[in-house]
């Protein structure tokens, strides 16, 4: 297969559209979390009853259409290779939680691959809806609509006052979890992220690393979500969260102002040391990769670099993921057999640009 | 360094724990570790629910005088899903939905540290089920903004709407089949 066919059905069709502020947010990311009623949760439900809701699922959403979200495929754990599991986690279709699970567990997946629906995870039904850029409005907005098409043929465990039910206390209520990832290089590199954190984290909001373990941020990408989902509106929580994300933005857009007033050449020198390095390396580490491709993405955007499309750094960290490196080359890679490859895909990649 | 426990292998192991904030530093051998369950942990990743755990410690959740209730609710099992309340404060998950009733008396504690003192819903209402929810919230939102308006003195406005809320009162009421149903 070639790179860019691969590129192709590696990148969901979401992403490689436009969005509001995205030079800063890479996505936006809705989630509810569902129960049927009269249904044990999986967590005790055994493989009859969560077939119930399998087949439920299936018999009425599979292969069927909601307004954009065409034609959803059903996945099925039990069927599916160790590879293709992983190769979903990594475009953040399903979680790693559902990889583990095998029992009447599975996705549908809409053709654009805009809408993930797990089946059998922690909860019954977990509906993710993802946007390009920063769009909490309209993504709770399609969740809602989506979340009525589904219960025309479902009925959800549901209290007046505890709201929609959920295996986790943590999710009760809205069952929502509304998240944003952004690119902060400049709050980063300016050390000031681990100063927002703390103060973000009192305002019920959580921030963590997208990639990378723990706290580590690598390629500078963080996801701002909601912690509360009891007690307050959908409304309420997207507003706050909208609130800090814009915050956030403003500031990362004047930090990268300051650096490219104060520390231009420094800045400079950083992001096309950076440029070399993914185009020439021959061995580059996950960590190496994801630094340098902040960098080249900084870049883009603050104008030192013109010639390169902003979806590079969305594309290459997905790309550069061990599952997608290994469905590429179509065989199981060690640890240095994928960085390896990992540097050549990132050399393709860059070679697809012109200049 | 040696290890503190057994003072004869070397400390391989150099643990740091914050309990209420405090730091406190263990040097131990991997032998008296296992021992004393320091590594106690069978799964490598250290869930959310690992951490929630705690919260539902008694201890803590609850104040003295309420121990009797405590006890009781140790030994309290959900009728439908069969998982006791212990259970349940361990893994912090519930087996169904009908745990909500089970160990309703309960869980207020629990929902108001983990959703900042919440513990009533006030988002969306299931669409078709709950017809009738959703007609008494509006009501209640309805009957709220009218209250304001009125203080207010924005009697024009305020008598939009009365006009709604008369609107949704005289339409007939049907009862919310929230139990049964295909699924």
């Amino acid at each position: 297969m070639s790179l860019q066919s691969f590129i192709n059905e590696a990148i969901s069709p979401w992403m490689q559209e436009d969005g509001p502020d995205n030079d800063i947010v890479m996505s936006t990311r809705v989630r509810l979390a569902r129960n049927f009623s009269n249904v044990p949760f999986p967590l005790t439900a055994n493989k009859e009853k969560l077939s119930v809701v399998s087949n439920t699922l299936k018999t009425h959403f599979e292969n069927q259409s909601f307004e954009q979200y065409e034609n959803l495929e059903f996945f099925s754990m039990e069927q599916m290779q160790a590879l293709e599991k992983r190769v979903l986690v990594e475009k953040h279709l399903i979680s790693p939680h559902l990889v583990e699970k095998d029992l009447e567990s599975g996705v549908l997946i809409s053709n654009n691959e805009q809408v993930s629906l797990m089946i059998n995870e922690e909860d019954h039904i977990r509906l993710q809806l993802y946007f390009p850029g920063l769009q909490l409005d309209r993504g709770l907005k399609e969740a809602f609509r989506f979340d009525d098409w589904l219960e025309e043929k479902i009925n959800y465990a549901f209290e007046e006052k505890r709201g929609y039910l959920t295996s986790c206390p943590t999710n009760a209520g809205t069952g929502l979890r509304a998240s944003v990832m952004m690119h902060l290089p400049a709050l980063t590199l300016t050390r000031k992220m681990s100063k927002m954190i703390p103060a973000i984290n009192q305002l019920g909001l959580v921030v963590r690393g997208m990639y990378g373990e723990g706290s580590e941020a690598l390629g500078n990408i963080y996801q701002i979500s909601n912690q509360i989902t009891l007690g307050r509106s959908e409304q309420d929580i997207i507003e706050d969260l909208q609130s800090v994300v814009e915050k956030m933005i403003e500031r990362e857009r004047f930090a990268r102002k300051m650096l490219v007033e104060q520390s231009a050449l420094r800045l400079e020198d950083r992001i096309f040391r950076s440029y070399g390095t993914l185009k020439y390396s021959r061995i580059m580490e996950s960590k190496e990769a994801a630094t340098c491709l902040s960098d080249l993405r900084l870049g883009i955007d603050v104008g030192y670099i013109d010639h390169l499309s902003k979806t590079i750094l969305n594309e290459l960290m997905v790309l550069t993921q061990p599952g997608f490196l290994q469905q590429y080359a179509k065989e199981t890679l060690n640890a240095q057999q994928r960085d390896i490859r990992r540097a050549s895909i990132i050399r393709e990649r860059l070679s697809l640009e012109k200049g | 360094m040696d290890c503190e426990v057994c003072h004869e292998r070397p400390a391989t192991l150099h643990l740091t724990n914050f309990i209420n904030g405090k730091k406190t530093e263990v040097h131990v051998c991997q032998h008296c570790a296992q021992e004393k369950g320091y590594l106690e942990t069978d799964e490598e990743t250290y869930s959310i629910h690992d951490l929630l755990s705690g919260l539902f410690n008694f201890n803590s959740t609850f104040t003295n005088h309420q121990e009797s209730n405590t006890q009781e609710a140790t030994h309290k099992v959900c009728k439908h899903c069969g998982i006791s309340y212990q259970q349940f404060a361990k893994i912090g998950k519930f087996g169904c939905g009908e745990c909500y009733r089970e160990f309703s008396e309960h869980l207020n504690p629990i929902f108001r540290r983990v959703h900042s003192g919440n513990t009533v819903h006030r988002g969306k209402i299931p669409k078709r089920q709950y017809v009738n929810l959703q007609k008494k919230r509006l009501l209640d939102d309805y009957r709220k903004e009218l209250q304001r308006l009125i203080e207010q003195e924005k009697f024009e406005e305020a008598a939009e709407v009365r006009d709604k809320i008369k609107a949704i009162d005289q339409e007939t009421v049907v009862e919310d089949r929230n139990k049964d149903g295909e699924a």
